[in-house]
């Protein structure tokens, strides 16, 4: 099958930055922090990556600036709701309307201007193989690092004793900070690591599927990233899960539409990846006891030491 | 110029507010506001009346003060929008996207002395005009072109949102596509919005994988151009010339051209003989224009579509000139006939050789 590996690469293409913000996401979120600003964060690394790579030509600079980008406006956030205790609804939200406006200032110059795609690093031998080989081993460098990433993040949460503290400060923070961990800079890292993650999405769009700077390119997508935390109940393996299916029925349903099945209306198919994702989400987390056990008892809820 | 976000517009409103509270001097510049509905930084439709806006600020200098709001969801958003640009002085208002036709008409009632442009839109007052552009002139030349370069002869075309304009364009390039080759198909996707780089990206690579090898597109970014470009099959542009995305690509653009218009509207206020009306102007008007053709396409093609182009622009030649026959096969618009113009606003079938049913 030649259409075959076409269209699996187009749906690793569509899923990889959902996949980069949600894990970056997760984190945050398992150590309590609900940082609403993904939208706004995956913005700015898109515009400073593509500025960077325009300006230097150095793809590797543009894709840490992007990262760099995404951490620097998570940090504003953390500086706002961790050391000023401020509501982390109403700043996520701020940063996102911030991202959205000073990545279009940022980009002012560059709408319109091109940009080769990042290179498909082939490994010999590998890529050879047929539909698996271009699919798994025939990516660019980003969409590695996503598998590599998102194993990390498993490895962990739930195989180290830092990942056992990030999840008990997000249960519950008191308990932690009277047993001496130090709650605001966990806090602190885990928002910067969501925040380098949501720009490392941003670089991936403006670097490798689109490669090209327009204003909101985003196009939602870190509201979506969002969900997806909440729908896959907190666990990396079910975000992969989420964030490839959503990739997966996106593509499908312009494939059926190109097939020519005109029983459906194309504005349901159009809805179909929303809810079918929500749906798989919910069917295999429906024992509402374990979500309460995944779902970070603290998130959202602002900490004082004192308090 | 002053560049706003809707979140910083209240402000303003208050500022411009404290300011009108002083009688107005006779020099005072006149000020004309435009709503987008996407970021003007989309290379695309917003840009393009971006470029109009501009075009005015440059050509009347003192006399006039531009402003503009981008990005706003057409409905209840655009409705405060629209009013809060008419309470803040401006005089003349551009509202640049389909759906802002209710909100438009609703304020011009509450602020008679301001007036309205309404882009595609067919509802009008006194204080309301309409234009539109028919660009279905230009995607009745793109279809020359894929006529004669097809090999394959599938070709993909990105949809945005099943309304008249957009099926009047796959309507328009379809026909003129299969008279020169009657074997051509036509495969549409529906994105279900203006603009959104990945999918529309997305959508590109799904018809280029099913075999097409020529893709249109009614969205306003350039990723389909790039994906175009990257999969080595040809594609026309939409709205501004978007060649630097797809150097091979990139057989011609079908461009946007408002600069004209907006400045002669703009001109007739300021000498007080702007009335309402409703302008649809093609190649003649200079609204649309095909951007320059791809040097490497043959130049036999080339010069059968500049042809096509001219006998528009002389109104010798009309893209729905009859026989033109729906999917069904029967004649719908007859042999020597023109489509009028009240059935091209409400178009909503598809000419024979387009693939699947008009949704909705």
């Amino acid at each position: 099958m030649d259409i075959l590996a076409p269209i699996l690469i187009s749906i690793i293409a569509a899923s990889t930055p959902l996949l980069f913000a949600a894990i970056g996401e997760l984190v945050v979120e398992k150590s309590g922090v609900l940082n609403l600003g993904v939208e706004g964060m995956m913005l700015g690394g898109a515009v400073i990556a593509f500025i960077i790579s325009v300006e230097t030509g150095n793809s590797a600079l543009a894709i840490v600036a992007g990262a760099a980008m995404g951490a620097m406006m998570a940090g504003l956030f953390a500086v706002l709701t961790l050391g000023l205790l401020a509501n982390q609804v109403a700043t996520g939200l701020a940063l996102t309307l911030f991202g959205i406006g000073l990545s279009a200032l940022l980009g002012q110059g560059y709408v319109g201007t091109p940009l080769t795609a990042l290179p498909k690093l082939n490994i010999p031998g590998l890529t050879d193989i047929p539909v698996l080989g271009p699919v798994v081993f025939g990516q660019d460098v980003l969409v590695y690092l996503s598998f590599v990433v998102t194993g990390l993040v498993a490895w962990f949460l739930y195989r180290t004793r830092a990942g056992l503290v990030l999840r008990s400060v997000g249960e519950n923070p008191h308990a932690a900070h009277a047993i001496g961990f130090p709650v605001i800079r966990i806090r602190l890292f885990a928002v910067l690591f969501g925040g380098a993650m949501a720009g490392l999405g941003g670089a991936y769009l403006s670097l490798s599927y689109t490669p090209m700077w327009a204003e909101e390119m985003s196009a939602g997508r870190g509201w979506i990233a969002l969900a997806l935390v909440v729908f896959a109940t907190w666990r990396p393996g079910r975000v992969v899960l989420g964030a490839y299916l959503f990739g997966g029925l996106t593509l499908a349903q312009l494939h059926l539409q190109g097939m020519g099945s005109s029983a459906i209306p194309s504005q349901f198919l159009n809805m179909v990846p929303y809810i079918a994702t929500i749906v798989v989400l919910v069917l295999i987390s429906r024992d509402a006891t374990r979500i309460r056990m995944n779902a970070p008892a603290s998130i959202g809820k602002v900490f004082h030491p004192d308090g | 110029m002053t560049k706003l976000t809707r979140r910083s517009f209240s402000a303003l409103t208050l500022a411009a507010g404290a300011a009108a509270a002083f009688p107005a001097r006779a020099a005072d510049p006149l000020k004309v506001g435009f709503i987008y509905v996407g970021p003007v930084g989309d290379f695309g439709w917003s840009y393009q009346h971006d470029q109009g806006r501009l075009a005015i600020e440059q050509e009347l200098g003192d006399r006039v003060k531009t402003s503009f709001v981008e990005s706003v969801p057409e409905g209840a958003d655009a409705d405060r929008v629209i009013t809060q640009l008419a309470r803040s002085g401006h005089k003349l208002i551009f509202t640049t996207s389909f759906g802002y036709m209710e909100p438009t008409n609703k304020v011009a009632k509450n602020f008679p002395d301001v007036m309205f442009e309404h882009a595609t839109g067919y509802m009008r007052a006194d204080n309301v005009a309409t234009y539109a552009a028919r660009f279905y002139e230009g995607r009745y030349v793109a279809g020359i072109l894929a006529g004669r370069l097809s090999k394959t002869n599938k070709i993909g075309y990105i949809g945005s949102i099943p309304i008249p304009e957009v099926i009047r364009g796959i309507n328009a390039f379809t026909h003129s596509a299969r008279k020169i080759n009657p074997a051509i198909e036509v495969t549409p996707i529906w994105v279900n919005e203006w603009y959104n780089p990945g999918k529309e990206a997305d959508a590109a690579k799904a018809l280029i994988d099913q075999g097409a090898d020529i893709i249109l597109q009614h969205t306003d970014s350039p990723a389909p151009v790039q994906t175009a470009e990257e999969r080595g099959v040809l594609c026309v542009g939409q709205a501004s010339n978007m060649e630097r995305f797809g150097p091979t690509a990139h057989m011609t653009a079908i461009v946007d051209h408002w600069a004209p218009y907006y400045v002669e509207r703009t001109k007739a206020v300021l000498d007080g003989t702007w009335t309402s009306g409703d302008v649809w102007g093609g190649f003649n008007s200079g609204m649309v224009e095909m951007s320059p053709y791809n040097k490497n396409l043959p130049e036999a093609v080339v010069a059968e579509a500049k042809a096509a182009e001219q006998a528009i622009h002389d109104g010798k030649l009309h893209p729905f000139s009859g026989p033109i026959k729906n999917q069904a096969g029967e004649v719908a618009i007859a042999d020597g006939a023109t489509a009028p113009d009240g059935e091209l606003l409400g178009m909503n079938w598809y000419v024979e050789g387009v693939n699947g049913k008009v949704p909705g």
